[in-house]
Parts: structure tokens; C-alpha cells; sequence
């Protein structure tokens, strides 16, 4: 541990932050700019695959605080038929534990975190909101499966860019809702 | 003729711009020295000892997620540990470099934060936080591109971990690892050598060392003291033994020391990581075999670890079924807040904000 | 003769009764420093938002307007709009006048700060004793609010001002004696006709010692404890809000922009310059010394209060008490064509005293070795 005296230690301090006026702020000007998201990100809502899914409710007894709704009823082939599948995203904490879960693949992640409501109950989203679309893609947690489709996460250590691709700048007019370009 | 003067209560309450987190103290003030301090806590009790009870041993994972919320994947690991220890599990070895290569940037951003806001309670207003920040905002960009979320990370499972980490992981961390002395050389330079931080913080809240030692203190509140107690290195667990590190240790026990301490283990957590990048095999199973729902056999275990805030553990009673009987969490801070009151009293107002702010206090390990 | 005085013959001259000659120039005097005191207040505001963001490499408020130059409006429209809340057990009547007692002795100062070649309110042969004699009221202001708002966090913080703002007048005063020993007279405008060689090299011990000071009275960085957002939560002014609350921060950048030009003109020069008008480069100068204010803001962390009142009484008043006898005796010996040898004299003693009183005196009272 070695001192300064005399006033060094101070006039050291202050060329350091004088030496930060001349690097670029790294603020990002949202929204803007937007960032690319993680390819693993386990956004604001659950994406599910209704051909796949075939009612057997692992994912209501994964889940730790019990937010999927699951209502089913047999039909001709022995098989079940989903009803009702909801999940309350307002007391959901995004853990992941279902998609983990789920043995046929039929549940992932999704990708939005701008979610925000007016209403406390337009955050239970019932099954058509759940579906997969065009605008309503999955993740890649835990499912490698989707990692190709979607773009390269932006890192601060390379300060924002990824193999040359800069930030673009979307002007307001022609933002679209979700994340990326 | 001489004036009459009388002590005083005042209340640094629970909402205040400088207790990390909702804590209160009653503090009995005579004119601007303080006399006797009274803490308050429990306005974050959540219940999780009872709430995990009802739950399975994978889904507490994501309670000990919301412990130390700044630095979660240890208490996964400490969890983790205890349970394995349990149930006899073993940890394939890719996974156990990637535990330690985890657990060590997040002592990095942990001590990060903490030394930035120990600074901005003295008066530096932000800005050797928002410098620490940009370091920590590149850690936690990586802890997103392996587990998809920025602080709460859920990622350790009991036998390893839940998913490997992708192809980009590794170049980014070692660019990470490398450019990393230069920075923390730079925030020497801003502040650790200023005159006014000196007679601030040398000096002040001394914690000798017999009193450290009494009241059980751990992590960088006992070695600022002059004690040699790490349990990486006294007890190692996982595969810190492979490692070469050093342990930093201060001489008088005051709030310098410990600011100097913290800033000494990022640098001797950097040296963990370059070895371990080094010596991890490149290919290997993440996660142990277990079965979907855990099922230890009767007893008990205790699985401690080396948290950034000092010794975090984990005590499991398991009765063979899917959920354990009782889960207790002994956490580091709240034992290192018993030492308060010996440390503030006799100083001034200005002192009791930053000897709390050198504990390096976070409420929900304390509340639970 | 400075403008005012030429304007009052002028209207003399047209025929205008002799009060209406003397009113109305002091009438357009006093319009024209308070606009300029509000203008150039909310550019400060601006200013030192964004310096601050970029020391700390983020950008300062860039949403309202280009570059968010209305960001200072929006910030006064919106204390402007809040409700003004007293509360119960508060002194009321001193409630209500502790803002008035801050704010009006700041515009005062500015009667003597002369902002281009004879642009000045009134040339006092006094003025600086002025300057530092007005600057002492708003202290009692201080104590009011914090006396009177019934609330133990600014009681402690009314406490630490009174200490801090009287034991830094005299370092202050004994510097400026030395400007004015060199210059011959206290009156402003003289400081500035002087100075061939600004006295910041003349007298650069002189310079350390008022600048300090003038942080301290100010309550800036690195002696803001009267306002320390960690440990007592904005300190006096915790109970006020709406307009009141306007005239502390209002009061706040006045206070620094008094003191800069004050500073400015004893020790910069003035409004001395080669090319352009002196008007700008009276300004040039305010904007630099403003941005050491916000440098030393980001940079260093704040003292304790019995620190800070030893820094005051055994560093820095023995320091002035010397500076002042030396320049004293230099101005006896040295005749005044030689006044480049007094720089380089200077300069050497001001490093001789500097490390002198480094080595005699620790800032932790001597508790541990450094």
C-alpha cells in the first residue's frame, strides 16, 4: 500500500477523469437503438406449439409457483385435447423450469421484453396469445433447435458491435414492436 | 456557565438514499457524535426457509437465486453443493471448471459493486460507480449469452449445470480476462490513493481481531482484521485446489482496509480464471445423471461455500421424499452486522454511514 | 466611467430632472443583471449536466430540444408546478423567509463584478470587502431553514453550515487583502486595469487559497456536506418544495456564477483579451473556471465536518496569514517593472509552503501514519 502526499494522489484521480472526456459515452439511445438480445433470453411470455403438445401437464408441476392453467379432455383416439392454456405472466418469474421440463418440445421461451399492459388482467395470456407465429417467436433456451434464426447478441466488450455489425439507427416511424432491426 | 445539551434519536429509516436496501438503525446522536445504534430488520422477509419446504430440490434453486441478489450463481452453487453432498451425486469435470469460472466473475461483479457504492457513500458522487459499472455491464452481458438473463440467473443444477455454454462464450471471456488488470489498475489510480479518502476512511471503524474472530465474522470483514481464514483455501471445496491464489490481508481493520481487500480479491479472482481457462477440457458432459424429481436418502448435510460477502451455507434435513424437511440459510452479513454497534460508537454521523457501507451489507441475505 | 455614469449625463444633458436621471439607469442596470444573472444560470444548469455526463462517459440530458438546451426549462416548470408543503410543527414565519434571506444577497453580489470595460452596477472603491461582506448573509439564511423545518436531518445539517461558512471566511478574506496589496485599491475595476500579468501567476498560493474557500462557502464539491445526499438526505432544504425549493437551487448556480466572475476578475484578468470583445472573454473565463468547479465535483469524495474545520483553522488560515506577509514584503522590495521575478518567487515559495504544511499536518489529526 504506497501513499501519496502532498496533493498527488488528488491531481492523479482528476487526469483520470479528465482522460474520460475524450472516450465515446457508451450510452445506448433507446429506443432507438435497441441492442440484439441475448439468443438464450427467457423473455416477458411463453411460446407454445399446439401440434406438439399433448396435455400431460409436466410443465403445471414444474412450474414453483404454479402459474399454468391447464384444462383438457379425452376424445375418441385416447388422446387429450387442451381446453383451456393459461399462464398469469404477472406472478410468473421467468424461471424456465417448465421449458426444461417439457419431454415432447413443445414450450420455449419467448423473445419480447416490452410487455407492459394497462390492464392486470390482459397479463394472463390465454392460449391464442400463446401460440406460435409470425410474430411471436421462441427462444433458444434450452432448445438449441431455434439458436440459427436469430441474430448475434451485441457485447459491451466489443463495444456493441459483432463481426462488424453496428448498431442501426431506427427512426421512430418505422420501429417495430420486439427486439432487433 | 455551561450549556445544556441532551442526546438525541434519529432515525435513518428504511427508505434512505445510502442503507443498501431497506435497513433501519435507530441511532442515538449527542450533537454529531454518535452513542449507540440500534438495527432494525426484517422489512424483506419473504418467507424462503418455509417456502422451500413445499417445493422440490430443483425448484428451490430459484430461491437461493433471490438471497444475495447481487450474486447469485454462488448460492446456487452453495445449494447445489449441499445437496450433492446429500445425495452422493458426482460433478463431471467440464462442469466443475465451469462452477469455478462462474462463481469467481461473480465475485469480480460483486466486489465491483460494492467498492462503487462504499465510494459513492463517501461522496464521489457516481462516478467511480458508473466506471465499475461498465466492467460489470460487460460480466453481466456474458452471465446473458449463457443463461439468459441478467441477474437472476437460475443456471446451476444439482450435478452440474442446466445447459453448456455456446460457442462465443469462451473467446469473449478471455478477451474479458485479458483486458481486465488494465482497468482495475485504472480505479487504483482514480481513487485509492486520494489524500481525502485516506482521512475519511484509514483509521476509521476498526474491527480488531480478537473482536472478529468472537463474533464470527467471515469473508473480507475478517481478513481486513489480520485473520488468514479463506475456505478455498482451509477447506477447499469443488476444485479450488488446482488453483494457485493468493489471500489478501489487511493490518489494522478499518474501512480502508477492507476497500483494499475487496479490490485485492478482484485481481487474485482474475489470476483463478486465466488458470481455469486454461486447464478446462473442452468437451464433456455438463450434468450428472440424476433423475427428474431427487430423492437424497435420510440425514442431514451442510454445504458452505466462499460467497463474495463472506462464509454462505447451506443446512438440508432431508426425509427421502421430493421436498426437504428443512432448509436454513446461515448468511455471511447478517453475522458481520452483530459487529455494528462495537464498531460506530464514539464516531460521527458521516463515519456510521460509511463503516455500514464497508460491511458491504445486501438485505435479502440478511431478511431471507 | 463606467456605462452608467455616461448614460445618467447623457439624460442629464436632454433635460431630465436630476431624480429621474438617477433612477432610470439604475432601474436599466438592475433589469439588465438580473436577465443576464437568469441567462447565463440556466446555461450553467445545462453545462454542467452534460460536462458532468461526459466525466462520468454517459451523455447528460439530450431529450428535450437539440442537445437538451430546454432541459434547465422543463426542470423549472416542473419544480414550479409542485405543491408547496409546510409542515405542522415548522416555524412558519421563518419558513417562509429563509429562502428570501438565501437567494436576495446573491443578487446583490453581482453589483460589482464588472462584466466588460465599465459594464458594472456600481463601482464601489470597496468592492471586494462588498463582495465578501454580502456573501456572509446568506449564512444566516441557511440556519433559518434548517432551524426552522422542524426535521432532525437538516437541524445537524444547519449545524455543520454555520461551522463550515464562518471558519472559511478568513482564509478568503486574507487572500483577497494580498490581490489587493498587489493592485493598490480594493475597487473592482481597478483589480482589472492592473493586471498586465494576471494575478493567477502572481500570486498563485493566493489563487489555491481563494479558490478553495470559495468552494467551501459555496458548499460544492469537496465540501458539500450541507447537502450530502448520503448521510443527511439534502440536508437544510429537506422540507421545502415548489417555488421555495426554486430559490435554493436557483440560489445555488447564482452563488457559483457570483463567485467564478469574482474569481475572474481578481486573478484571470477580467475582461482583458487580445482578439475578441470583452464581453466574451469575461464569459470564456466563467465558463472555465465553472468547468474546474464541475471537474473537482466528479472527481473527489467530501470531507467530515471536524476535517474539514481543521483544514480550515490550522492548514489553510497559517498558509494565507504567510502568503500575505511575503507578498507584503515583495511589494516593498521588488519594484514594479521587475513583476515577472515576483512570479517566479512566488511560485517557488507557494511549492515550499505547500510541502511544508503537507509534512506538519495530516489530515486524520495525525492518527495514522501516511
Amino acid at each position: 500500500m504506497k501513499f501519496e502526499r502532498y496533493g498527488i494522489g488528488i491531481a492523479k484521480g482528476m487526469a483520470l477523469t479528465f482522460k474520460h472526456l475524450f472516450r465515446p459515452p457508451i450510452t445506448v439511445q433507446y429506443p432507438e437503438e435497441k441492442l440484439h438480445t441475448s439468443k438464450r433470453i427467457r423473455g416477458n411470455e411463453l411460446v407454445w406449439f399446439p401440434d406438439r403438445c399433448t396435455g400431460c401437464g409436466t410443465c403445471t408441476k414444474a412450474c414453483p409457483q404454479g402459474n399454468i392453467q391447464l384444462m383438457t379432455h379425452k376424445d375418441d383416439d385416447n388422446k387429450y385435447i387442451v381446453d383451456k392454456f393459461e399462464v398469469d405472466t404477472g406472478r410468473c418469474i421467468f424461471c424456465g423450469l417448465c421449458v426444461e421440463s417439457c419431454p415432447y418440445d413443445a414450450l420455449a421461451m419467448g423473445l419480447n421484453y416490452e410487455c407492459a399492459k394497462y390492464r392486470r388482467r390482459d397479463l394472463v395470456l390465454t392460449k391464442e396469445n400463446l401460440s406460435i407465429s409470425t410474430d411471436h417467436q421462441p427462444s433458444a433456451y434450452y432448445r438449441p433447435q431455434f439458436e440459427a434464426k436469430l441474430p448475434a447478441q451485441s457485447l459491451l466488450l466489443y463495444n456493441r458491435e459483432i463481426g462488424g455489425q453496428k448498431l442501426k439507427f431506427i427512426p421512430l416511424s418505422t420501429r417495430k414492436r420486439g427486439p432487433g432491426a | 456557565m455551561p450549556i445544556k445539551t441532551e442526546p438525541f434519536y434519529l432515525n435513518i429509516g428504511p427508505q434512505h438514499p445510502s442503507t443498501h436496501g431497506v435497513f433501519r438503525m435507530r441511532v442515538m446522536l449527542d450533537g454529531e457524535v454518535v452513542v449507540d445504534v440500534e438495527p432494525v430488520i426484517g422489512y424483506l422477509h419473504r418467507g424462503i426457509e418455509k417456502l422451500a419446504e413445499g417445493r422440490t430440490y430443483t425448484q428451490n434453486i430459484i430461491f437461493t437465486d433471490r438471497l444475495d441478489y447481487l450474486s447469485s450463481m454462488t448460492n446456487n452453487l452453495a445449494y447445489c453443493m449441499a445437496v450433492e453432498k446429500l445425495a452422493g451425486i458426482k460433478v463431471p469435470e467440464r462442469a466443475e471448471y465451469l462452477r469455478v469460472i462462474f462463481a469467481e466473475v461473480m465475485r469480480i461483479s460483486s466486489h465491483l459493486m460494492a467498492v462503487g457504492f462504499f465510494l459513492n457513500d463517501l461522496g464521489a458522487m457516481m462516478t467511480p460507480v458508473l466506471y465499475m459499472w461498465r466492467e460489470r455491464e460487460k460480466i453481466l452481458d456474458l452471465f446473458e449469452m449463457v443463461s439468459g438473463q441478467r441477474l437472476l440467473y437460475n443456471y446451476m443444477r444439482i450435478g452440474g449445470l442446466s445447459q453448456d455454454v455456446p460457442a462465443e462464450f469462451m473467446p469473449a471471456m478471455k478477451k474479458f480476462i485479458a483486458e481486465m488488470p488494465r482497468y482495475v489498475d485504472e480505479y487504483d489510480q482514480l481513487l485509492a490513493t486520494n489524500e481525502i479518502l485516506l482521512a475519511r476512511a484509514k483509521g476509521v471503524g476498526i474491527l480488531p481481531r480478537e473482536t472478529a474472530i468472537d463474533i464470527g465474522a467471515s469473508g473480507p470483514v475478517l481478513r481486513a482484521s489480520g485473520v488468514k481464514w479463506d475456505i478455498r483455501k482451509m477447506n477447499p471445496y469443488s476444485i479450488y485446489d488446482r488453483f494457485d491464489f493468493e489471500i489478501p490481508i489487511g493490518q489494522n481493520g478499518d474501512c480502508y482496509d477492507r476497500y483494499w481487500v475487496r479490490m485485492q480479491e478482484i485481481r487474485q479472482s482474475i489470476r483463478i480464471v486465466e488458470q481455469a481457462l486454461k486447464q478446462i477440457p473442452d468437451t464433456g458432459p455438463i450434468r450428472a445423471d440424476v433423475p427428474l424429481y431427487i430423492r437424497p436418502p435420510k440425514g442431514e448435510a451442510y454445504g458452505y461455500i466462499e460467497a463474495p460477502k463472506g462464509n454462505l451455507g447451506f443446512y438440508i434435513v432431508s426425509d427421502g421424499s421430493i421436498a426437504p424437511y428443512r432448509l436454513h440459510i446461515y448468511p455471511p452479513t447478517l453475522i458481520n452486522i452483530t459487529a455494528l454497534r462495537d464498531m460506530v460508537k464514539g464516531w460521527k454521523v458521516a463515519d456510521l454511514i460509511i463503516i455500514f457501507g464497508s460491511i458491504d451489507v445486501v438485505l435479502g441475505e440478511i431478511d431471507r | 466611467m463606467n456605462l452608467l455614469d455616461q448614460f445618467k449625463i447623457w439624460l442629464v444633458s436632454m433635460g431630465w430632472p436630476g431624480w429621474a436621471a438617477y433612477l432610470v439607469p439604475a432601474i436599466t442596470g438592475i433589469v439588465v443583471i438580473i436577465a443576464f444573472v437568469l441567462t447565463v444560470v440556466i446555461v450553467f444548469i445545462w453545462w454542467e449536466r452534460r460536462f458532468l455526463g461526459r466525466f462520468q462517459i454517459r451523455t447528460g440530458p439530450n431529450r428535450c430540444g437539440p442537445e437538451g438546451i430546454f432541459q434547465p426549462i422543463a426542470t423549472a416548470v416542473k419544480i414550479l408546478l409542485k405543491e408547496d408543503i409546510v409542515p405542522e410543527k415548522a416555524d412558519k414565519i421563518l419558513h417562509f423567509l429563509a429562502p428570501i434571506v438565501v437567494f436576495v444577497p446573491i443578487l446583490m453580489l453581482f453589483a460589482v463584478i464588472p462584466l466588460s470595460e465599465g459594464a458594472i452596477l456600481v463601482d464601489l472603491n470597496v468592492g471586494a470587502v462588498y463582495v465578501i461582506a454580502i456573501s456572509s448573509i446568506s449564512i444566516l439564511g441557511i440556519f433559518m431553514a434548517a432551524w426552522a423545518s422542524a426535521n432532525k436531518y437538516s437541524l445537524i445539517s444547519g449545524m455543520r453550515a454555520i461551522a463550515q461558512m464562518v471558519s472559511y471566511e478568513l482564509p478568503v478574506v486574507l487572500s483577497l487583502v494580498g490581490v489587493a496589496i498587489v493592485a493598490g485599491s480594493f475597487s473592482m475595476i481597478k483589480i482589472v486595469e492592473t493586471q498586465n500579468i494576471p494575478y493567477v501567476f502572481l500570486q498563485p498560493l493566493g489563487f489555491i487559497i481563494f479558490f478553495l474557500g470559495a468552494l467551501a462557502e459555496m458548499n460544492r464539491c469537496p465540501f458539500d456536506l450541507l447537502e450530502a445526499d448520503s448521510e443527511i438526505v439534502a440536508g437544510y432544504h429537506i422540507e421545502y418544495s415548489g417555488m421555495k425549493f426554486a430559490m435554493f437551487y436557483l440560489g445555488e448556480y447564482g452563488v457559483a456564477l457570483a463567485y467564478a466572475g469574482v474569481i475572474t476578475t481578481l486573478f484571470l484578468g477580467g475582461w482583458q483579451g487580445p482578439l475578441l470583445p470583452p464581453i466574451l472573454w469575461f464569459l470564456i473565463k466563467v465558463m472555465l473556471v465553472f468547468s474546474l468547479i464541475v471537474w473537482m465535483r466528479a472527481t473527489l469524495p467530501r470531507l467530515r465536518v471536524d476535517q474539514l474545520m481543521s483544514f480550515a483553522w490550522k492548514g489553510m488560515l497559517p498558509m494565507a496569514v504567510i502568503n500575505l506577509i511575503l507578498i507584503a514584503i515583495e511589494v516593498l522590495i521588488i519594484p514594479h517593472s521587475l513583476q515577472w521575478a515576483m512570479v517566479i518567487l512566488n511560485f517557488a515559495l507557494a511549492a515550499v509552503l505547500i510541502l511544508l504544511f503537507s509534512r506538519l499536518f495530516t489530515l486524520g489529526g495525525g492518527r495514522v501514519e501516511v
